[in-house]
């Protein structure tokens, strides 16, 4: 009996090691076979792209797909290069993954809110930007007395846990305003309806799916005070590529598709399709 | 990368205010854990159905809901800030409060188990001296009891430190938060990052379980 059970055990740990290197082994082979895939650019027949699978308005996963601005341009990417909308793999790609997905492999691109800033620059290249974010604010639609940035002095305010917009809040306003934070932006638009926080503050985009979730209780303010460049995430040092999506950005631009997937994805909280912004990336 | 020691990121700060919520929470639940075994054991049925209501409903609720709870319920609707002046006293008051919910039914059960290790025999003697309930408890069972769960209620002391970093999805400025902002802008250095809060949490809960140890072995009732 004993020895059975030594062997038994012996097993499963020889079980455990294999599929361990099995994992390992397979990573590795999924990396070479995309990054292959994306090299080739154009000539692709399927794309693997990392989104927002909870952001309203900009990337969202539902029961009848992935809609949401970012969606529409990755769409319109793709079909520029040669991929047919349903041979598109969607991959959600959190914040703090989304420079791994891409060094990985996993991921052709990756368009999720995406700031261009030069730490993620050193790690990974972008296309675009294709839209400039603005953080901005969300309160009340009976809301008068905050009109901007300058008359948050003794507001409470919301904001996600360790995102951009609360660390500037932090760093600008910190002796003038009440920050509070939270993991989701659902707890802040609960605080925000029951009185308990004058305003939510992040990128305009996401506050914008926000009031359009709950329309007509809040408005945006629409004083923006930083800018976020969104950009197209991919390998770094695969120029091919980041051309190719130039390309298709400023396509979208011109040919009025751009304005149309503002209108139709932020366009239902009042938000108006901006100038294209020009494309620094090259 | 970044500067370890730049102003940009207080670390020991962040850790310190870990180590305050640890401490606090760790007294109020031990407090409030002794009561409640108090009453999963006494003679009076309203008190024991409260008890063990209290224990299986809490301790069934994830530690992530009853934190936001406590922000969102408390705070958010009903208004109370616990007498903290903004978001990150009340915050921070709110959080031990929901810790000391949470964590003191752990502590109840461990000291339950503690107790079902003094033989019966000690408390029908003390009864028969004509002790009443509350003192065979103080007097003769919950001494031995405590004497006897040292070590589990370490690995309760060490998993509500590193419970403490659910306190950050209501915005308590403690490690787990500090980590987030870091991990938002050092994406280039996203594993050291990882490393330094893992080994920041090891050189606060190592020492507490090993001190832990060596006192429960002290102090064990040899029988």
């Amino acid at each position: 009996m004993r020895f059975s059970r030594v062997l038994r055990a012996g097993a499963v740990v020889a079980a455990a090691s294999l599929a361990l290197a099995a994992c390992g082994g397979g990573g590795d082979d999924d990396g070479g076979n995309t990054g292959g895939g994306g090299g080739g650019g154009g000539g692709a027949e399927s794309l693997t792209i990392g989104i927002k699978f909870d952001q309203p308005g900009l990337g969202q996963k539902t029961p009848n797909g992935y809609e949401g601005f970012d969606v529409d341009v990755a769409t319109y990417i793709a079909n520029e290069l040669g991929v047919e909308a349903e041979n598109i793999e969607w991959v959600e790609a959190p914040s703090a993954e989304r420079e791994n997905l891409i060094k990985r492999g996993d991921v052709d691109f990756v368009v999720a809110t995406y700031s261009i800033t030069d730490k993620r620059k050193a790690e990974v290249d972008f296309a675009g930007p294709y839209f400039i974010a603005h953080q901005d604010l969300l309160v009340r639609a009976d809301e008068t007395s905050i009109t901007g940035p300058d008359s948050l002095n003794g507001k409470k305010l919301c904001s996600v846990t360790g995102s951009t917009s609360a660390q500037r809040v932090k760093d600008e306003f910190a002796n003038q305003v009440d920050l509070q934070e939270y993991g989701g932006y659902s707890e802040c638009v609960t605080g925000l309806e029951s009185g308990a926080v004058d305003a939510i503050t992040t990128d305009n985009t996401i506050l914008a799916g926000l009031a359009a979730a709950n329309e007509g209780k809040f408005k945006l303010v629409g004083e923006g005070f930083s800018d976020e460049n969104y950009g197209v995430g991919l390998e770094k040092g695969n120029t091919e590529l980041r051309d190719d999506i130039n390309a298709a950005i400023q396509k979208m631009f011109d040919d009025g598709a751009w304005a149309d997937a503002i209108e139709k994805n932020l366009g239902p909280a009042g938000f108006e399709a901006p100038e294209p912004p020009e494309i620094t990336e090259k | 990368m970044f500067d370890l020691f730049s102003e940009d990121y207080d670390i020991l700060g962040a850790f310190w205010v870990t180590v305050q919520l640890t401490v606090l929470s760790a007294i109020g639940s031990l407090i409030w854990g002794t009561i409640l075994v108090a009453m999963r054991v006494s003679p009076v049925p309203v008190m024991r159905a409260f008890g063990s209501g209290y224990v299986n409903i809490v301790r069934n609720t994830p530690l992530t809901v009853i934190i936001v709870a406590c922000s969102l319920g408390l705070s958010t609707t009903l208004g109370w800030t616990l007498g903290g002046d903004d978001f990150d006293e009340s915050g921070f008051r709110l959080a031990v409060l929901g810790f000391i919910a949470y964590t003191s039914t752990f502590v109840c059960e461990s000291l339950r188990a503690g107790i079902n290790t003094v033989p019966v025999g000690q408390a029908e003697a003390a009864r028969a001296l004509g002790f009443g309930f509350l003192q065979v408890l103080t007097l003769v069972v919950l001494p031995q009891a405590f004497r006897s769960v040292i070590a589990p209620l370490a690995s309760v002391l060490i998993a509500l430190t590193k419970n403490t970093t659910v306190a950050a999805a209501i915005g308590v400025a403690e490690a787990a938060l500090l980590m987030k902002e870091m991990i938002e802008n050092e994406s280039d250095a996203i594993f050291l990052v990882t490393a330094i809060f893992a080994l920041g949490f090891v050189i606060l809960t190592l020492p507490t379980g090993l001190l832990l140890g060596w006192v429960a072995k002290k102090v064990a009732v040899k029988r």
